[in-house]
């Protein structure tokens, strides 16, 4: 590979300004008021680091895994180098266009055919006329969809919708591409492509930044990664010293104070926060067996009545593993309440877990409403499975995550004339 | 993004970026040069909301002929018989109304779209990146449609009629474009504040009505009483379309006053518009 530069990043930083306010829907009417009311009073300002002093290095035909939590500054880092919005400090440099993959489908239109928005979108994307032109029939080939050409796409099942998306992106002719945990959305086939793409991509000399959750996969791709923490470049380095630093700063602690976090959704938080979450007493450790229990206090601003809780369990290599929705709903009074969650058996076998946790109203029947929602809080370990003579085990986590009690298997003899009889 | 950099591979060796990222604390919102390359987009949005505009729509295109005919209808009726004004004498009042039309439809189309542009694509600006300001620019394009099929209305309603402008003719480029820098001045300052603030939606409506009785649209200047002479006077549309009926049906022309500060008015406004969108566009992906 050559060692030619693609980008650089030198003390690379986006602050955003939040402005303190009683109020959070702003309006004209209520600006106007409040400086009518206080003329010489200045809102109070106060400025947040999302990202500060970032920099390192990508060359050609490399592959950078960014590893970090949730609000460790990975989509602003993202969001900087497509310039989606502006940084604050410091400097990108660019030797070529860059190109992502965060958003498939960006900039579709229901109403417009599939033939439409192939050119909307690609140049949306960045392609040129010509350059979609040339791509179109292979776009189309690829996603399989040529009948459907000129129909609409609000008619098109959404697996040919995700499809035809994911084909205009993936015949972006970029020297950069960004590809974001968004591809972990999609079904498993999907996934597959996506990341065969990745190696085929990075052969053919282009510079890739993956961001993702599922460190099998940058430990599979990256050969470099960096790792962020609350906006600063941690480590930088070879990809396996740098996930090992990773997984060793999870350490469990006695409880997690949510305030750093960010929410799902910008709206979460806002009647109700959950403000601390605590996994077995603080222990954030279960044996194989034991039942897991999740505590939590939510600042409510009102009452709430009818409220479900769910539970996410999070593998740290694979991402999400198991959900469960509370059958009882809660009440929220006003100020803090405490509530605990219960997996009886959570069947999880040895390894290190972080707890999503969200409540609000509705189930996934119907409508869902979240007073407030967080992808990854406590960290808790699940210890080796001990058996009854005080054995301990050796799991391998290759084996997966969860371990069934049992599976009920049957045999029976085959002859070899009733062998071929069935044949 | 740029075409120069087609070419999948570098050339080894390369010092120079393709493109640096800084800090911009800029008071154009994106170089001339940053536009042209994105022109192929700035097209297709233009493009995507025509299409848009009459699909679904069972006289589809017809209605881009019928809505203007409509309107001067009942603008010809309102004033015209109703409140008994008299058009410049020669000139049926159904035409006279048509050619305010024509000024009216550019002001208040590109006014409109280009204000809930941003926030209309809200999806868009915050996922992608391309400049801003294609955006509004895009409205300006497709609305040159709608007053394209104004103007060509306009002329044969003048062929069967017989109504001839003079040489005042040739000014119409620079009413035209007047027009267009008023509105898109507008139109991105309101588009910029919407973006923080949604209540620029419900007032922009209401002041676009206002508009079309306060200013003489479809009714002359010379109607208007004398005391209120003034006050109109200073609605720069007074100027631009007055010196838009001159040219296009020789109707007065307006004094060289009023038509003077109408066109620097308009010059003004397109630029604090241009100023206030490029220090507000900075922060369009976080807030929106």
């Amino acid at each position: 590979m050559s060692s030619d530069p693609a980008l650089r990043v030198e003390g690379l930083g986006k602050a955003y300004t939040i402005k303190h306010q009683h109020n959070d829907h702003v309006t004209l009417a209520q600006v106007a008021l409040d400086r009518a009311a206080h003329p010489l009073r200045r809102n109070e300002r106060e400025q947040i680091w999302a990202l500060q002093d970032v920099t390192f290095e990508l060359d050609q035909g490399e592959v950078l895994g960014v590893i970090g939590r949730n609000g460790a500054g990975k989509s602003t880092l993202l969001k900087l180098l497509t310039r989606i919005t502006q940084p604050t400090a410091g400097r990108i440099d660019l030797w070529g266009r860059v190109g992502s993959l965060l958003e498939v489908g960006t900039g579709f239109h229901p109403e417009l055919t599939g033939r439409e928005n192939v050119y909307l979108n690609g140049s949306i994307l960045g392609m040129t006329r010509k350059e979609i032109d040339r791509q179109f029939d292979a776009i189309v080939d690829f996603a399989g969809v040529e009948r459907f050409l000129d129909t609409p796409v609000k008619r098109y099942s959404s697996g040919m919708y995700v499809r035809l998306a994911f084909a205009v992106a993936a015949h972006l002719e970029t020297e950069i591409l960004l590809l974001d945990e968004v591809l972990a959305v999609g079904d498993v086939e999907f996934q597959d492509r996506c990341f065969k793409k990745v190696g085929a991509l990075a052969s053919s000399g282009r510079a890739v930044i993956l961001v993702s959750h599922n460190l099998g996969a940058i430990r599979q791709f990256a050969t470099q990664s960096i790792l962020l923490d609350r906006g600063e470049l941690v480590q930088i380095g070879p990809t396996l010293e740098v996930v090992d630093r990773y997984t060793a700063d999870e350490r469990p602690i006695a409880s997690v104070d949510t305030a750093p976090m960010t929410r799902m959704d910008s709206t979460w938080g806002v009647g109700a926060r959950i403000t601390t979450v605590t996994v077995n007493d603080g222990a954030h450790h279960l044996a194989a067996g034991e039942p897991l229990r999740v505590r939590f206090t939510v600042d409510s601003a009102a009452p709430h009545h009818r409220q479900r809780v769910s539970l996410q369990i999070n593998s740290l290599t694979a991402g999400p593993i198991a959900h469960a929705f509370s059958g009882e709903t809660v009440s929220l009074t006003t100020g803090l309440n405490q509530i605990e969650a219960t997996v009886a058996d959570p069947r999880l076998t040895a390894g290190r877990y972080t707890v999503g946790l969200a409540i609000g109203a509705g189930d996934f029947y119907g409508r869902m409403d979240n007073l407030d929602g967080l992808l990854e809080t406590a960290t808790f370990e699940v210890g080796q499975p001990v058996d009854e003579r005080g054995r301990v085990g050796q799991w391998n986590p290759a084996w997966g995550s969860i371990l069934y009690p049992s599976i009920e298997v049957t045999s029976c003899p085959i002859s070899e004339n009733d062998a071929l009889g069935e044949a | 993004m740029t075409d120069d950099a087609k070419s999948a591979v570098l050339a080894p060796g390369q010092a120079k970026p393709l493109l640096t990222i800084r800090p911009r604390r800029s008071w154009l919102p994106a170089s001339p040069r940053e536009l042209w390359r994105f022109r192929e987009l700035m097209v297709r949005f233009a493009a995507r909301d025509i299409t848009l505009r009459y699909r679904q729509a069972i006289l589809g295109v017809v209605w881009v002929i019928v809505v203007p005919l409509l309107g001067a209808g009942i603008l010809s009726f309102v004033f015209g018989s109703v409140a008994s004004l008299q058009a410049p004498p020669g000139i049926p009042y159904f035409v006279f109304t048509l050619a305010g039309m024509v000024a009216w439809t550019a002001f208040s189309l590109i006014l409109t779209r280009a204000s809930g542009v941003m926030v209309g694509n809200a999806q868009l600006v915050g996922k992608v990146y391309f400049p801003r300001l294609l955006l509004p620019l895009s409205t300006v394009l497709s609305t040159l449609v709608d007053v394209v099929v104004s103007f060509v209305l306009l002329l044969v309603l003048l062929m069967i009629t017989g109504v001839r402008p003079g040489w005042g003719v040739i000014a119409l480029p620079i009413w035209f474009l007047a027009v267009v820098a008023l509105a898109l001045g507008g139109g991105l300052l309101f588009g910029a504040l919407m973006v923080p603030y949604r209540d620029i939606q419900y007032i922009v409506p209401v002041g676009v009505q206002f508009l079309l009785f306060a200013s003489p649209v479809a009714y002359t200047l010379a109607s208007v009483p004398a005391g209120a002479r003034f006050w109109y006077e200073l609605n720069p549309l007074t100027g631009l379309l007055e010196g838009m009926r001159w040219s296009l049906i020789g109707t007065t022309r307006p004094s060289l006053g009023l038509a003077a500060y109408s066109l620097v008015f308009s010059l003004v406004a397109l630029m604090v518009g241009l100023m206030v969108f490029s220090r507000m566009e900075r922060q369009f992906a976080d807030v929106i």
